[in-house]
């Protein structure tokens, strides 16, 4: 037994100075590379070119437009559809959505109905980001919901 | 002279707890680390939405734009107003044309800042359109509250 023993000690006198270091080494670098992602997400809208859509629209479609109006601060004053005043309720929006389209059914891909954002220049994308997410579903439970898919942008107002 | 014994003491200390932790701690953030390319913009604070989900398949040929507060906007490394981004753009097209790829293919993924000028990403919208580019992505932050 005592013989065991010494070969122990012999076993610990392994010099680990120059692996700490290396682990030391990973550690920082590993350390300074992290970053906490964020997760982020897209609006997917297929938009082409303003002229040649209006030219084949379908008139039959429920043309929605949203106004969205702006001070001079880029603050969202009021916003209207179809002439609606909806002041800055998205939840307003949102239920005056459902009703315009009828249903809260799921709209499949290129049949469902439109809408057209019509934007003062000024106004902070936040809002615009803001709106199209009341527009295009909402949240029931863990469940998306989807509204208005096809979503386009009137031309810019200088 | 050769009184070096506390020295030697010293070194004798127990390793083993400390590499464990250290081993663990490079365990964990080598797991945790993310060495895909965000391709994230200093300038940019995205808006959030409640209803982005992060996309389950990587985007295909994708043109990511940022555009910051001011309305300038980055694409690669090189910063670009509404009206000189034109050239940016059709330098990316040459390379989906080389592709062998259509322009229609491409996927532009706009980064706004959330206090840009709705107009501003508008007009860079109107000129990836001029350039037959049809599917815009906006981008926003998952809000999870």
């Amino acid at each position: 037994m005592k013989i065991r023993n010494r070969k122990d000690s012999e076993k610990m006198e392994l010099d680990l100075t120059s692996m700490i270091d290396v682990v030391f080494l990973l550690l920082i670098f590993f350390v300074m590379s992290f970053k906490i992602v964020e997760m982020e997400g897209d609006f997917s809208v297929k938009m082409p070119l303003a002229s040649s859509s209006s030219a084949v629209a379908d008139p039959t479609d429920l043309a929605l437009k949203l106004r969205l109006r702006a001070n001079t601060e880029g603050k969202l004053t009021d916003m209207s559809l179809n002439d609606i005043n909806l002041g800055t309720d998205f939840l307003a929006l949102q239920n005056k959505v459902i009703e315009l389209i009828g249903s809260t059914a799921p709209v499949e891909g290129e049949d469902g109905p439109e809408l057209e954002i019509d934007t003062d220049y000024n106004l902070r994308y936040e809002y615009v980001i803001a709106s199209i997410t009341s527009v295009s579903g909402y949240k029931d439970g863990d469940q998306v919901v989807k509204l208005i898919e096809k979503i386009k942008f009137a031309k810019p107002r200088r | 002279m050769r009184v070096k014994r506390p020295q030697a003491d010293m070194a004798k200390g127990d390793m083993t707890p400390m590499i464990d932790m250290v081993f663990q701690l490079i365990a964990f953030f080598m797991v945790l680390i993310n060495f895909s390319q965000t391709e994230a913009n200093d300038q940019v604070v995205l808006p959030s939405s409640k209803l982005v989900k992060p996309p389950e398949a990587p985007i295909e040929f994708p043109i990511v734009l940022h555009v910051a507060r001011d309305g300038e906007v980055f694409m690669g490394g090189d910063s670009f107003t509404a009206e000189t981004l034109k050239i940016g753009l059709q330098r990316e097209i040459a390379v989906i044309k080389a592709e062998k790829k259509s322009v229609g293919d491409a996927n532009v993924i706009i980064r706004a800042h959330k206090d840009t000028a709705a107009g501003d990403v508008q007009e860079v919208i109107r000129v990836a359109q001029e350039q037959e580019l049809v599917n815009f992505a906006l981008r926003a932050k998952e809000d999870r509250s």
